[in-house]
């Protein structure tokens, strides 16, 4: 594989940039596989780079119906965090930020990762007192937070609304400074190009349409482009994976639904952090290009349409507004929506099955991108070794009839109310 | 913007209706034994299918009754609407 380097940069720079290797080949599928993971978006690729990498398995093939990246790997906010309260949440996302950290290194692709930390803001005593636990809880995880009082919060976003006279006034915010953003793209192509230069094949515009198994164990997939044989096949398809459960006649804890996003007109550097709205959802960061990225609810129905409707995003925008009034004076450049795995308990599932050799990773909610390595590093290790890491343990399937949720928001099971 | 035609009121924007989820679901009878996957099933589980999809939606800013939607989770086209205790053939 060619090295990504400012050697390379200028030695190319003199026949034009035409002569840049490929970055991933486009193989015909093999007959068989050791493993198959299907779904090409940031989690399956990072599977297979880590199959690769860590645990010596190449033999593998990615299989997506689209092209890979083009769903929710590319259509995210690209926030990166680990602020949660719940051991399970907290050790397995702040594993995934010292990935985050040696990422664009680790995979010569510069991702941008940017850990321009993220405020969490608070509108009552109520709330500084949660997020005070929230912290603490964060902390004896090894993880920071400082809890910032309304003084602190105004000199780091000044531009926010701190009059008096709001119906949601500042108290004052949790921050976690090692928190940031990445360049979503890059992360889908920084991990294609290294699992194919491994030995993965990478294999585009191929749906599958069923699956082979005998005597509860799988033998294969089936798939647009013929019947591939496989040893194991992991299930990385956010959105689409209750589609792909019921060819299984399996029925998962888990609803898909739409959520939308939304980039302002560029402008000038305004906000150096991201910051959410703690009296609804509403989250902000601005891009490296000066767009305003913006975020929030889902729509609030089981959806599979990639395309969201305009009461949801009113609704967000003026949450938005009353935090940063001065969003109202932008234009909206794009709007767009993904479909969400939406699990019940608001916690990922990454486990085995019930049929041997099928492993399954899912239910990633609003929070899929930030977890991209660390679920692709514990998902290949569940494959790998046929059990689950220590890490990804408490995102096991059964923990909804076993009563052992992991519930960070306490929403309870009406996945489309946040 | 979705519109949906409310069995008691007429036709009204989604801006006056909350969503209730999956109709199709059914609460394991009382004075039965109930297995844990039975449970399991009413709480947890759900088809959450791709095309024609029968839920629960109140005109909660109208009538404020529970009513049953048919719709469309990839188009989002609403076919037919019920009351909630009418039957769906």
């Amino acid at each position: 594989m060619q090295k990504y380097s400012i050697f390379n940069l200028v030695k190319n720079a003199f026949s034009n940039h035409e002569n840049w290797e490929l970055a991933w080949k486009d193989p015909t599928p093999k007959e068989e596989y050791d493993v198959v993971i299907i779904g090409g978006g940031g989690h399956g690729l990072a599977t297979a780079y880590y199959l690769a990498k860590e645990h010596s398995i190449t033999n593998v093939a990615i299989i997506e119906k689209g092209w890979i990246g083009g769903g929710n790997v590319g259509r995210n906010t690209t926030i990166i965090r680990s602020n949660y309260m719940h051991d399970e949440n907290g050790l397995f996302s702040e594993f995934g930020m010292d990935l985050w950290r040696k990422m664009s290194q680790d995979l010569n692709y510069n991702v941008m990762f940017s850990p321009r930390g993220i405020i969490n803001l608070a509108h009552s005593d109520a709330q500084m007192n949660a997020y005070a636990r929230r912290g603490n809880s964060m902390r004896l995880n090894g993880i920071d937070a400082v809890l910032l009082n309304r003084e602190q919060v105004k000199e780091i976003i000044p531009m926010a609304d701190f009059s008096e006279n709001v119906r949601f006034p500042i108290f004052g915010g949790l921050m976690q400074p090692s928190a940031g953003t990445a360049r979503h793209d890059a992360v889908a192509w920084g991990y294609a190009r290294q699992a194919d230069s491994m030995g993965v094949d990478i294999i585009q515009n191929c749906e599958v349409t069923g699956f082979d198994v005998a005597a509860g164990k799988i033998k294969g997939i089936r798939t647009s482009r013929g019947n591939i044989k496989a040893k194991k096949v992991g299930i990385c398809v956010a959105g689409s994976t209750n589609i792909l459960a019921e060819k299984l006649n399996m029925t998962l804890p888990i609803e898909t639904h739409l959520l939308q996003a939304c980039v302002s007109e560029p402008v000038k550097p305004v906000l150096d952090n991201v910051v959410t709205f703690g009296a609804g959802h509403f989250y902000v960061s601005q891009s490296d290009k000066g767009e305003m990225v913006m975020g929030g609810d889902l729509d609030g129905y089981n959806s599979y349409a990639q395309r969201g409707n305009l009461p949801t995003l009113q609704h967000v925008l003026t949450e938005g507004i009353a935090m940063m009034p001065f969003l109202s004076k932008l234009k909206m450049l794009r709007t767009w929506g993904g479909i969400m795995d939406m699990s019940m308990d608001g916690s990922p599932i990454i486990d085995k099955t019930h049929i041997e050799g099928l492993y399954l990773n899912c239910g990633w909610c609003y929070g899929g991108f930030k977890a991209t390595p660390a679920s692709g590093w514990t998902f290949a290790h569940t494959i790998a070794q046929d059990r689950v890491h220590e890490l990804n343990a408490g995102y096991s399937l059964n923990r909804f009839s076993t009563g052992n949720l992991i519930d960070e928001k306490g929403l309870g099971t009406k996945t489309w109310i946040s | 913007m979705l519109y949906i035609n409310c069995p008691h009121c007429g036709m009204r924007s989604q801006n006056e209706f909350s969503y209730g989820g999956d109709a199709s679901v059914k609460r394991p009878e009382l004075n039965k034994e109930v297995s844990d996957q039975e449970w399991d099933d009413f709480v947890y589980n759900r088809k959450s299918l791709r095309g024609k999809h029968l839920e629960l939606w109140q005109h909660i800013s109208g009538c404020r009754q529970w009513i049953k939607v048919e719709r469309d989770t990839a188009t989002h086209e609403i076919f037919r609407t019920f009351k909630a205790d009418e039957e769906v053939a």
